[in-house]
């Protein structure tokens, strides 16, 4: 008890400030930051194990993000009918002639001896087959985005339960974590992030323009929820009743009956916005207690322990017959794979997938400054840093126009400099991340909550 | 006579613009190939620095326009340029000494000097938004066009015209001059040797006698002339916008790597293979082969190799096939 007395304290700060907001702004505001924060949390936990556990950079978290953002759509949208019939054959043929092409490569690779005439052959077999892909495709895609344009345009999913989309983000992550990992783990540190960031580029740049699949820019909206709508909500009797029952010192007070009617009704409006957020909120906090204890499990394993024997001298742990390579394969697709199921989780929660917004700024750097600053190897410590950070991103807005006002409290409302500053309040955030990243990492370099090893 | 016509149609939609283009990645290139042979470190906030300068660079302009001084058919960014340099070199040494000289003297690893500069990658971007907002910005005047292409049309009578636009000749111009003063100052120079000895070999630099500290603080300076001369003509030729400089990271950091990280000419060739391979490969040939083919087979669709979406996705493969078959760059870098 003695020894987790600090993280006990940094949490009960933290949900001091959630509730405090809830008390000063609204609860509705309080509850959304607190599943964005509960979303942060498991992206950071992906990015700890990664970082934390095995020294892995890896700067394509947006990339994982959008690929989970991606599962979601496939997953919960009704398939389009006519889009299949119109297109569906061009695009099952492409998907033949991929695998023929990878098994191509396979077989190739197996078989000869390493030459300059297999690595042409390869080349060859790739420029030869991404034409004829081309080729098959382009009738296809024309006919599925000439479906209803306005309202699909693209293939449809498979109108299955937004929630299976969790475990099929985490798939699909992982799918790419095991490409870009093989493609890249074998290079030093900083060219990992580098090689990782521009990887994740491409990916966003494939979701954005591919419209067959995922209707691109032109975005995907009213996805289905796992929880219940605000509008059905407002109309169910018992829901009604709740309401009155939990506010019911408060109605008490009015005598007027048509008042007390109106009240009740924008309680029950404002109720119905809370109840869905707290909806989400349960079914986020069940994923992040689940992934807790298992990393937590992990990490002090016989496995976590040579992962960190890994990252803390990876050549005597080679020595030892440990296999870095795959090692490194696996916790790369492990932790990425989480980061898929907080992008799943994420355009689950919004209803929609917006591929313009994934930004390298909000997705991937974000993340990282969430893991440094929370405290990289401890998975409380990168969960605190979740909240802490999504709660500062948010906040940082209210914070800086307060300063502002506060420090030229003196000067009046038409001062040019003034208002110009009031009318930057927005990016004060970006300021505020940066000099917390700066001050962390210069005064307490291992995070707010440093990693501990216990020995037992 | 059609033969003609195809080679202006290349010029115009490719060479030229790639050029320019190319030359200014190849600034950025070569700032981020400098950082990393002597402070040895992935330098993220690359974008927001040129984005910076590049700001300073405005307000000059701003500053000169309002009280009458311009260059008439040049554009006024010219004379704000050396302005905001001395204002870009302060700022980079004020950040040198406050943020990364400590992780420095105490020999953090890369990794943690990566991680500060994305810290100062947040500040600086938050400063830029602050003081000029997030808005797309033009502060080009003067003269647009040095050949409009219409007047070479009606000159020599072609169908296809060739634009040659003011901005594309000076970032050329101011190149070729920066890069060969640049060039002439590493390999002639005697502070220019022993920064390239610092970054080869730190430990027998410093056995030589070499300051450190001068080094350092020489390498700031000229990463702050090319981020401000890369960020303006940036900005002069297409338009200055925070987000879009943020953007522009990916491939100048591609072009580094592609050339040979540390090598600053390695950088400087990068620019272009990394400029011509986006508008090569992006580029709709269809009016191309018309000119070239006889009537009967020109081609009916556009004979577009990538759409032009796929623009940053094509120098992001360039630099992946790089990493993966020849990791010291085409022209012979550090191993990474």
């Amino acid at each position: 008890m003695r020894k987790n007395l600090n993280v006990i304290a940094a949490y009960s700060i933290m949900m001091g400030l959630i509730i405090l907001v809830g008390i000063f702004q609204s609860w509705n505001v309080a509850l959304s930051i607190f599943n964005l924060c509960l979303i942060s949390a498991v992206m950071t936990m992906g990015a700890n194990i990664q970082w934390g556990y095995a020294g892995l950079i890896n700067f394509g978290i947006m990339g994982y993000t959008a690929l989970g953002g991606l599962a979601a759509v496939l997953i919960s949208v009704d398939p389009v009918q006519e889009a299949w019939r119109a297109g569906g054959f061009d695009i099952l043929m492409c998907l033949w002639l991929i695998i023929v092409m990878v098994l191509a490569i396979r077989f190739i690779l197996k078989h000869f001896e390493k030459s300059k005439l297999r690595t042409y052959g390869i080349a060859a077999i790739i420029v030869s087959g991404i034409i004829i892909i081309r080729v098959t495709a382009e009738p296809g895609i024309e006919a599925i985005e000439g479906v209803n344009p306005a309202k699909t345009g693209f293939l449809g999913g498979f109108g299955l339960p937004i929630i299976f989309s969790w475990i099929v983000g985490a798939f699909f992550a992982g799918g790419l974590a095991f490409i870009v990992g093989k493609v890249a783990l074998g290079l030093r540190a900083d060219y990992l992030a580098i090689a990782t960031l521009l990887i994740s580029e491409i990916v966003i740049a494939i979701i954005k323009h591919e419209d067959w699949l995922t209707r691109g820019v032109k975005n995907v909206i009213g996805l289905k929820r796992p929880a219940p709508y605000e509008v059905d909500l407002q109309t169910t009797e018992w829901f009604i009743n709740l309401v009155e029952r939990f506010n019911s010192g408060k109605l008490a007070l009015i005598s007027n009956l048509a008042d007390r009617q109106t009240i009740l009704n924008q309680m029950v409006i404002e109720g119905s916005s809370i109840f869905v957020k707290l909806c989400y909120s349960g079914l986020f906090l069940i994923i992040v207690i689940i992934l807790l204890i298992l990393t937590q499990k992990a990490l002090y394993s016989p496995w976590g322990r040579m992962m960190r024997a890994i990252r803390d001298n990876e050549e005597a742990a080679n020595a030892m017959g440990k296999n870095v390579v795959k090692q490194h394969l696996l916790i790369f697709i492990l932790g990425s794979a989480i980061v898929g199921i907080a992008g799943a989780m994420l355009v689950t929660q919004d209803g929609l997938f917006t591929p313009g917004s994934y930004r390298p700024m909000r997705y991937t750097f974000l993340i990282w400054v969430m893991v440094i600053v929370g405290g990289s190897g401890n998975n409380f410590g990168a969960i605190l840093g979740g909240f802490v950070v999504w709660f500062l991103w948010i906040e940082a807005a209210p914070i800086a126009l307060f300063l502002i006002n506060f420090f030229t409290a003196g000067i009046p409302e038409t001062n040019a400099l003034k208002a110009h500053l009031i009318e930057s309040v927005p990016y004060f955030r970006f300021l505020m991340m940066g000099l917390g990243l700066l001050l962390i990492m210069r005064f307490r370099p291992k995070g707010i909550l440093p990693e501990k090893i216990e020995i037992k | 006579m059609d033969f003609l016509n195809a080679i202006i149609l290349l010029l115009n939609y490719i060479f030229v613009p790639a050029l320019a283009y190319g030359s200014q990645l190849a600034l950025g290139a070569i700032f981020v190939t400098l950082i990393y042979g002597i402070l040895r470190f992935a330098n993220f906030a690359t974008g927001d620095m040129m984005s910076f300068g590049t700001m300073v660079t405005i307000l000059f302009t701003w500053y000169f326009q309002s009280i009458g001084i311009t260059l008439g058919v040049l554009p006024t960014a010219l004379i704000a340029i050396p302005f905001a340099i001395l204002f870009m070199i302060i700022y980079m040494l004020f950040i040198d000494k406050f943020v990364f000289k400590y992780y420095r003297v105490n020999k953090s690893p890369p990794v943690q000097l990566a991680m500060v500069s994305i810290g100062v990658m947040f500040v600086t971007q938050a400063v830029v938004r602050i003081i000029i907002g997030p808005s797309d910005r033009r502060f080009f005047d003067g003269e647009k066009f040095i050949i409009k292409a219409r007047e070479f049309k009606e000159m020599t009578g072609l169908n296809e015209g060739l634009a040659l636009k003011s901005t594309q000749v000076i970032t050329i111009f101011v190149t070729i001059v920066l890069v060969s003063l640049l060039f002439w100052f590493l390999n002639k120079t005697k502070t220019g040797k022993s920064m390239k000895a610092y970054s080869d070999n730190e430990d027998l630099a410093l056995l030589s006698g070499i300051d450190p500290k001068k080094i350092v603080m020489i390498t700031w300076i000229i990463a702050g002339i090319l981020a401000t001369i890369g960020g303006a003509l940036y900005g002069l030729d297409k338009s200055f916008k925070p987000f879009t400089y943020f953007n522009n990271m990916l491939p100048i950091f591609a072009a580094a790597i592609v050339g040979g990280i540390g090598n600053p000419f390695g950088a400087f060739l990068g620019g272009y293979v990394i400029a011509f391979s986006e508008i090569l490969l992006t580029y709709a040939y269809k009016k191309f082969f018309m000119y070239i083919l006889p009537e009967s087979m020109a081609p009916e669709s556009l004979v577009q190799l990538l759409s032009t979406d796929y623009k940053f996705a094509v120098s992001f493969s360039i630099l992946v096939i790089v990493l993966l078959y020849r990791p010291s760059g085409i022209f012979k870098g550090k191993v990474l």
